[in-house]
This record gives C-alpha cells, structure tokens and sequence, in this order.
C-alpha cells in the first residue's frame, strides 16, 4: 500500500477499532447510559439535541474566532512594537510572560466577577492564546538574516521600509506558526471560561452544554457535545494549516516538499 | 586598457577595534582609482572584510578617514555584494534585484527596464519569476551580482563572493564578472583568500597581514585583458602567483615574529 494510503487509512482503522471495543465493553457488561452510552447512542444523541449543541458549538466558535482574531493583533502588534524598541520590551516582556505562566483556569473565576461573562470568557480566550503570537513573532522579527540588514543600510532604508519590505516577511513562517498553536489554545480559553462561568450560572457555549448535562446524569449529550469541541477544535488547527502552507508554499522550506 | 589616475575612495590610517577589544584594522593606507580592479588578499580573519564595510559605510572606522573624491557620494553609487547570496527568499528573483530601486522609491517603469538590464547582464533574463530556492548556488550568486549592479553603481564592492562555489562554477563566474567589468568600466574591490582567484581578476592586489589587517604589499599584475582560459594556464600567470604567494607568506611570517 503506498504511504498516502497508509497515512489516510491506519488512523481510520485504529478509530474503528476503538468504537468497536467501546460498544462491546457498554454491551457485554450491560452499562447503563447514564454511566458510559454506547457510540451509537452518543451520536443518536448528536442529532436529536442537535439543534441545541449547534447553537452552542457557534457560540463557542464566535467566542474563539474574537479571542484568537484579538489575540493575533495585540500579539503581532506588540511583537512589532518590542522590535521597534527595546525600553517598551524591557518593560512589558516579564508581565507577558507572567500572564502565559499563570494557568488560565486559576484567572477566570476572577475575570468573571469583575468583566460581564461574555466579556471574561473572551479575556480567556485571548490571555492563552496571545502568548505564543507574540513570543513567535518576536523570535522571527530579531532573526533575520544580518546581511540583509546590512543591505537595507547600504540603500538608506527608512525604519518602515526596513520592517515591512525585509522583517515582517522575515517573520512570517514564527508568525503563522504561533498562530497556530493560538488557534487550539483560544478554543481552549474560551471552553476554560466557559465551565468556569457554567459554575456560575447563565452561559450558552458548548463547554457550558458539558457542564450543565453532567449536573443532570445527560452523559450521552456530555459525550457528543465534547465531539463537537475535538472536531471544531480540529477544524481550526486544519484551516490554519491551509493558510500556513498557502502563504509559504512558494519559499519557505517547511512547505516545500523534498526532492528525492 | 587605458590608465585612470583619480583616486575615487581613499582609508587613511584607519583603524578598527570592536566592542570586544578585537583589533581587525590598524594603520590601514588604501586608495581605489577609477576603473581600477583590486583585490584586497590575506589570510581569513585579516581584516579585509572589515575594511571593505568601512568604504560600504556599514561600519564606522575607530580611528583614522575615510575620504571620497567626489563630495556627492551618496549610496547609490555603491554595490555591495556578499559571501552569500542574501537573497530574500519570499521574493522572485526581480523583486529580489529591483530591491535597491524600490527602497530609493524609484520610478515603477524605470525600475522595471533597470531590473531587465540588470538580469540580462548577468544571463538570468528568462529566471525573473524564479524563486532563490529553484536556483544553483551559482545562479543565486549572478542574482546578487545583479542587484548589486542595478543602481548602476560607480563602486562594486565584493566580499568573497565565489568562495562557497565549486571550482567549476567560479571560474565561469570569475570570466563573466570581467567580462561585465569591461564593459560597464566600473571601479571593483575584490576580497578574497584566493592568491589564484586574486592574479586572475585583478589589475593590483592588496596583500594584507594578519590581524591586526595592514597593507604588507601592493603588487601590480600588468597582464592584458580580456583574459581567458590561456592565461590561466601561462607561465606567465603562474610567475605572478608565486610572487604574490611569497608576499603573502612573508606577511604571514613578518606577523608570526
């Protein structure tokens, strides 16, 4: 078989397997579905609520798509700013970078008593998720090729035309990776907040869907709305991959495929 | 090949000491002639890289001038190319050699027949809308050598750009760079480690010590040009090699003791 197919077709198999084995686990020791539901009842369960989890799966969706569009400008923007100059990175770089380290999950409870819900879960989405624009940006902006550089001086380049003909292109693979990684992380930001909050009362996004069936024994709806999440969540990482390889394709070596 | 006497650029006892106390330069007296072919030749480490970003202006001289016959000297005038190709790699090959134009905010239809002359000079006239990666290491290097040429520089100035080449590549690059000497009639200063390299292109070589970089020698290599694959294999040419060989060893020896 040839490696595409390989590729393609073990992880569907694994897959298939695995399904398998649960269904025959839940049946043969007769599992009742308010402890572990069958495939089958899970995704039964994924078309009779679905009206109601897609509701909730778009909430979530909108929640991370705003956390992660604020995340990629504040962290370019601020990626930008630190390589125009060094007393604004001396001065902010450490609080960027306590705010990575602190875990997201130990914040939201207070972002939730000071910012209304909506606006704490999206301060969630963009606090995971900023970080590794801004720390990819960075490292691509102050890498680039000193010769380069050097031929800018020798034709008199102005700062502006220094960071937008040669160091912004420069950075662009940095870039489009740590928009990458923001992509999972606001979605993961976003569902943090989002159980958080469901603690606390009103929410609609599909994290808050998990919490509430948990509280009410709904395990089968449990299991399909954290389908829904592991597909969107994938979806992000897929669709930026695309965008990742259409900008590179023609230059950078990690989208150029290998001569044999 | 008619003589020129004016002095265009003149280092007069530059220095060069870096941040971290490293001394490249002291007492560095070199002046270029218009049209002129020189190479600066020495040992790696020498300081000749160092001089030559001081006449580029990429790096300020510690002590000592550096003094331009022609007041108007503006960057323009000068074509730096580098040991590597330094292309950008997101750009085709034309935007790559329109560079200097576009950072002088030069006129889009000038530029662009500027950028077509250029390729055409250096035999890339169909690899326009290449990209740096698609081409040989000898390719990428004419690339270079074209944006260098594309503000019709009145000084190239080359940093040993033939040394990561195969030997087959740099002679076929050293013949095609004389050929665009004589015709463009432009003044160049070649580093090289090369003492072959160096009797083949140059009119004078500069044989410079060790570190710190000072001028041991000045040697004159009257053979006509053009020059070709006979040369190369001359007695001729294999007398001027021993000579500047032994200037370059006695450099070498006059530093050791």
């Amino acid at each position: 078989m040839s490696e595409r197919a390989l590729r393609i077709g073990l992880p569907i198999l694994v897959l298939a397997l695995v399904i398998g084995l649960w269904d025959a686990v839940v049946r043969l020791n007769h599992i009742p579905p308010y402890v572990l539901p069958t495939p089958g009842l899970v995704f039964a369960t994924l078309i009779s609520d679905g009206a109601l989890l897609m509701h909730s799966l778009w909430v979530t969706l909108l929640t991370t798509f705003e956390g992660f569009t604020l995340a990629a400008v504040g962290g370019i923007g601020l990626a930008i700013l630190f390589s125009q100059s060094r007393l604004v990175e001396y001065s902010l770089y450490p609080y960027a970078v306590t705010l990575q380290v602190t875990p997201v999950v130990a914040i939201a409870p207070l972002l939730l008593i000071y910012l209304p819900q909506p606006l704490a879960v999206l301060a969630c989405a963009w606090i995971v998720a900023f970080f590794p624009v801004l720390a990819n940006t960075t490292l691509g902006l102050t890498s680039v090729d000193h010769n380069l550089i050097a031929l800018f001086e020798l034709y008199r380049a102005s700062r502006w035309q220094l960071l937008w003909n040669l160091k912004l292109p420069a950075a662009l693979p940095q870039m489009l990776a740590g928009l990458r990684i923001a992509g999972g992380l606001s979605l993961i930001g976003a569902v943090v907040a989002e159980i958080a909050a469901g603690s606390a009362g009103a929410g609609s996004g599909l994290a808050y869907r998990i919490a509430e069936s948990g509280y009410r024994l709904n395990i089968p709806r449990m299991f399909a709305a954290l389908l829904l999440l592991s597909l969107a969540g994938i979806a992000i990482y897929f669709a930026l991959s695309a965008l990742s390889h259409l900008a590179l394709r023609r230059w950078h070596e990690s989208a150029v495929r290998r001569e044999r | 090949m008619n003589r020129h006497t004016s002095t265009i650029v003149s280092l007069r006892n530059v220095g060069k000491t870096f941040e971290r106390g490293t001394v490249a330069l002291r007492g560095f007296d070199f002046a270029v002639r218009e049209g002129e072919f020189v190479s600066l030749l020495g040992p790696s480490g020498c300081g000749k890289s160092t001089a030559l970003r001081i006449v580029a202006g990429l790096s300020a001289p510690s002590a000592g001038t550096v003094e331009w016959a022609d007041a108007k000297h503006d960057a323009g005038r000068i074509g730096f190319v580098f040991q590597e190709p330094t292309l950008m790699p997101w750009a085709d090959v034309a935007a790559n050699v329109r560079l200097p134009l576009k950072l002088a905010c030069a006129e889009e239809a000038q530029a662009g027949a500027a950028v077509a002359q250029a390729l055409a000079r250096v035999g890339l006239a169909d690899f326009a809308g290449a990209f740096p990666r698609e081409l040989s290491g000898g390719m990428q290097m004419r690339v270079s050598i074209a944006r260098a040429l594309v503000t019709g520089p009145q000084l190239l100035l080359m940093d040993e750009p033939f040394a990561a080449l195969d030997e087959i590549t740099r002679f076929k690059l050293n013949d095609e760079l004389l050929s665009l000497w004589q015709m463009l009639k432009r003044t160049v200063i070649f580093v090289t480690h090369s003492v072959f390299e160096s009797v083949y292109l140059s009119q004078r070589i500069v044989v410079m010590t060790p570190r710190p970089g000072a001028v041991f020698a000045d040697i004159a290599i009257p053979a006509p040009y053009p020059r070709d694959e006979a040369f190369r294999t001359s007695a001729e040419y294999a007398g001027y090699c021993r000579l500047v060989s032994a200037a370059l060893g006695k450099a070498m020896v006059g530093a050791a003791s």
